[in-house]
């Protein structure tokens, strides 16, 4: 049993530790909005917080998170940066698709918690983990701007 | 019912299918509407209090309440919000109260008119649904009307519609279509309806935001990856890495002792582990020890492919055009040839393949997202051997579709698969899997010729060689030898040219199965055919801009935007030293596009894209948002395949895998792109597809401007442009 706190809860799962984060969210808990696309830290599809910190939750086992917070896409909207970056991704229209948008936003919201007025190089840094196939990345800046303004 | 979509189809589907221009939808954007959007899990179900429902596609219930049913699907281009637009304006419904509904598998309700089943592809649903859909809801608009008339007692001519309700000025009444569902549903409506002026349009053509997005951003949108019927277990599955190889035998003994694991299913070609969850099965999956039988194909190389089209290439094909003497013309004059070369390439959607499936001894039932729904039904019927009205399918949202899910063997599999487990089983692929086992966009070789004089061309060769994929997808509609998708935008080239011959022929590459991969054809005759043209300004000695305006007389449509994508772009200012423009123009899909790219390649190689502009002619504007998306998204879909796009086979297997080493453009790379709409009064065109077709030759046009180098194969290679590879 591995004791996890999710969006503010304590949740008991029967895992084994080695289990990545990504699959506890979705397959045991329920939380599908994390999103799995590569299984090996590349895409950024999986991304959630730990502590306030955005991280590749396919390759986090759970193991290891131990009493830290971690934050998914279903709780970012309960921050006032998460529920504002939401709100210029509808805003600005940013979603295709979507797949990749949970990842993008938390990405977002994590970028906008450490440097409230980000330059074109912070987002760069930042984002460059986040794949969008459908490339929403021109809005995907905009959107981060409009939410650093807002 | 009066009118569907399959009445409204053109006869026959090859007929359908010549009809020029293909398709697409996509249409989306920016107002502040709060609309009621239901999440498409459920089947299309009748409402339990009798409702008005004229045609297949809308329904309203006693209380007002408008449903209109999707015959498309949702893949992020923003078709939901496109169609419902297009119902709501005929229908003067409230646009701000109507609900949306995915449509479930039928043909005849739903079916595509270009292609007679239903199909989301090739930028058409906009193009083919337009006029099916307006008089869908112009009809049920005049049975609404006549029912206010007969309610009141009074003229139907006196009596107009407006958000939902009827209206009778000589007296300022008003009734909510709700209360007129009673006597609408025993009219008639009628067989042509009075359709709207373009200028008395409230909805199409403003920026709407799209119905589909809100959801998008909290986590809650299902996909076909998140559904979670009770007591669903996890699968995920390797097939044989050779493409047509089998399993020979496999050890699970390791697999099986692992906690979580379930079952271990081995069959003909693909071997899947079912577990309590998807780490379970990929946990599981890795400890199988398989032997596989590779088969024939083992041997297969990206040389042989190459050899194999290229030998294809110096025979004759079929002719897909003629026009005047082109054998005699190209004996006069100066001329050039030139051969362009297009590789295998991955669809790479974000959400990896997946099907969720429950078998029963009497029925059948589907989770999936997938741009032919009834292809799935037919697909889980066939191999569970169950009648098609014991297969019930749900179709998700679409996480990235591309002509990828316009396929259903991930459908075919899953169910194989289910047919063994007890309960509900959700099939994930990896990305390896889903990497390895695709249908790739084929190889293309395109070998031209042409001669000049006088700055213009005389006569002109173009021969297109690769695969058919409309001749295993949609047979009927490959006949003489021509593939209608592999020649689009070449056998109709929109240069005044005199002397023209346009040859396809058909080369299968060994082992390595093809599909449609999003801009299809007119991506690699684009390519081809603007690289050309900028190749024969060169030797005319022309501006690469005014060499192709001169030839545009009869295309005034593309000679417009290219126009203004040449003064957007500053066509003709000084630029720093190893940056260049290069301009590609399109007629594909029903849309007439220029687009400028401007680009730096540095001493190693490397480019970097500074900005794309695209000046864009696609008739009526349904959402013009989601056109400028389109646009930005299919650029930079193009951009990453022609910069880093390359899958390639060593004996006999994809030798890519993941992301790491099937490269996509992230958001550190992306230039600044600009989309300039052009107002026009013409019938809709497609959208979704027509920026991949763009970017690649507007950039392999500035890598020429910036260092005289010119790459006539995708993806770019930087050590011919470093001087490392000769070119
Ligand atoms: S799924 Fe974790 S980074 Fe791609
Ligand atoms: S919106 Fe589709 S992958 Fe980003």
């Amino acid at each position: 049993m591995v004791s996890l706190q999710i969006n503010g809860e304590v949740r008991t799962v029967d895992a084994p530790p080695d289990m990545p984060l990504l699959w506890v969210l979705r397959d045991i808990l329920g939380l599908t909005g994390t999103k799995f696309g590569c299984g090996i830290a590349q895409c950024g599809a999986c991304t959630v917080h730990v502590n306030g910190a955005p991280v590749r939750s396919c390759l986090l086992p759970i193991g290891s998170v131990g009493d830290r917070a971690v934050t998914t896409i279903e709780g970012i909207g309960a921050s006032a940066v998460g529920a504002r970056v939401q709100k210029a991704w509808l805003d600005l229209e940013v979603v295709q698709c979507g797949y990749c948008q949970s990842g993008q936003i938390m990405s977002a919201t994590a970028l906008l918690n450490s440097t409230a007025h980000p330059e074109d190089s912070d987002i760069d840094a930042a984002m460059a983990g986040n794949i969008c196939r459908c490339g929403t990345y021109v809005r995907i800046r905009a959107a981060i701007k409009h939410a650093a303004q807002t | 019912m009066y009118v569907s979509a399959s009445q409204e189809a053109t006869p026959t589907l090859a007929a359908a299918l010549t009809r020029r221009g293909f398709l697409q939808a996509g249409l989306a954007a920016g107002g502040a509407l709060v609309v009621g959007f239901q999440l498409p899990l459920a089947q299309s179900a009748q409402p339990e209090k009798p409702g008005f429902a004229p045609n297949a596609f809308i329904r309203i219930d006693v209380h007002g309440k408008v449903t209109l049913i999707m015959p498309q699907v949702e893949m992020g281009q923003g078709i939901y919000t496109a169609i419902a637009m297009i119902l709501a304006e005929e229908l003067d419904a409230d646009f701000s109260q109507v609900a949306l509904e995915a449509a479930p598998p039928n043909d005849k309700l739903y079916g595509n008119p270009i292609f007679g089943i239903q199909v989301t592809g090739n930028s058409n649903s906009v193009r083919s649904f337009w006029l099916p859909l307006r008089k869908a809801a112009a009809g049920a608009r005049a049975v609404l009307v006549q029912a206010a008339a007969q309610q009141w007692k009074v003229e139907p001519d006196g009596i107009r519609t407006e958000n939902g309700q009827a209206i009778y000025d000589a007296d300022a009444r008003r009734i909510d279509y709700g209360a007129l569902v009673d006597r609408a549903r025993e009219l008639t409506p009628p067989k042509d309806p009075q359709l709207k002026d373009v200028k008395d349009f409230k909805l199409i053509g403003n920026p709407l935001k799209r119905m589909d997005t809100p959801d998008k951003v909290n986590g809650k949108t299902v996909y076909g990856i998140d559904v979670m019927p009770p007591g669903v277990k996890f699968a995920t599955l390797a097939a044989c890495p050779v493409f047509g190889g089998t399993v020979e035998r496999v050890d699970d003994a390791k697999a099986r002792a692992l906690p979580g694991v379930r079952q271990v299913i081995v069959l003909k070609d693909f071997v899947a582990v079912v577990g309590d969850h998807m780490w379970a099965a990929k946990q599981g999956l890795a400890a199988l020890n398989i032997t596989w039988n590779e088969g024939s194909n083992s041997a297969i190389s990206s040389d042989d492919v190459w050899k194999k089209l290229r030998a294809a290439s110096d025979k004759e094909g079929a002719v897909a055009n003629s026009v005047g003497d082109a054998a005699k013309a190209l004996t006069q004059g100066d001329k050039l040839e030139a051969a362009y070369e297009m590789p295998f390439l991955a669809h790479a959607t974000m959400e990896p393949m997946n099907c969720t499936v429950h078998v029963t001894p009497t029925s059948c039932e589907v989770w999936v997202g997938s741009q032919v729904l009834s292809r799935v039904q037919a697909t889980a019927a066939r191999v569970t051997g169950l009648p098609l009205d014991k297969v019930t399918t749900h179709n998700l949202l679409i996480g990235g579709g591309f002509g990828r899910r316009l396929e259903v063997d991930m459908v075919d599999s899953a169910v194989q698969i289910a047919q063994q487990v007890d309960g509900p089983v959700k099939v994930v692929w990896t990305r390896e899997e889903d990497i390895q086992h695709d249908l790739y966009r084929p190889v293309y070789r395109d070998a031209l010729s042409a001669t000049v004089a006088n700055g213009r061309i005389v006569a002109w060769k173009h021969r297109i060689t690769g695969s058919s994929v409309i001749a295993r997808w949609l047979p009927p509609a490959f006949q003489k030898g021509i593939d209608i998708d592999a020649i689009d935008s070449a056998a109709d080239i929109p240069y005044d040219i005199p002397n023209l011959r346009v040859e396809y022929v058909r080369a299968e590459p060994p082992a390595v199965p093809t599909g449609f991969w999003r801009g299809v054809g007119p991506n690699n005759n684009v390519f081809a055919i603007e690289s050309f043209m900028d190749e024969l300004a060169k030797k005319s000695n022309k501006d690469p801009v005014n060499f192709r305006r001169d030839m545009l007389d009869k295309s005034p449509r593309l000679k417009a935007a290219l126009e203004l994508a040449a003064v957007k772009a500053g066509w003709g200012n000084p630029l720093p030293a190893r940056t260049g423009r290069g301009i590609a123009l399109q007629v594909a899909f029903g849309s007439f596009i220029a687009t400028v790219a401007e680009a730096e390649v540095d001493a190693s190689g490397e480019v970097r894209v500074h900005r794309l502009v695209s000046a864009v002619d696609t008739g009526i504007v349904v959402n013009p948002d989601t056109v400028v998306a389109q646009l930005q998204g299919g650029l930079i879909f193009g951009l990453t395949a022609a910069l880093y796009g390359k899958i390639t086979i060593a004996k006999g297997r994809v030798q890519q895998s993941n992301f790491n080493d099937y490269r996509m453009l992230r958001i550190n790379e992306t230039p600044q792109i600009e989309v300039h709409l052009i107002k026009s009064g013409e019938a809709p065109g497609g959208i979704g597809e027509t920026g991949a077709t763009a970017a690649p030759p507007a950039l392999g046009n500035a890598i020429f401007a910036a260092t005289g180098i010119r790459l006539r194969r995708l993806p770019i290679d930087r050590d011919v442009l470093s001087g490392k590879k000769p070119s």
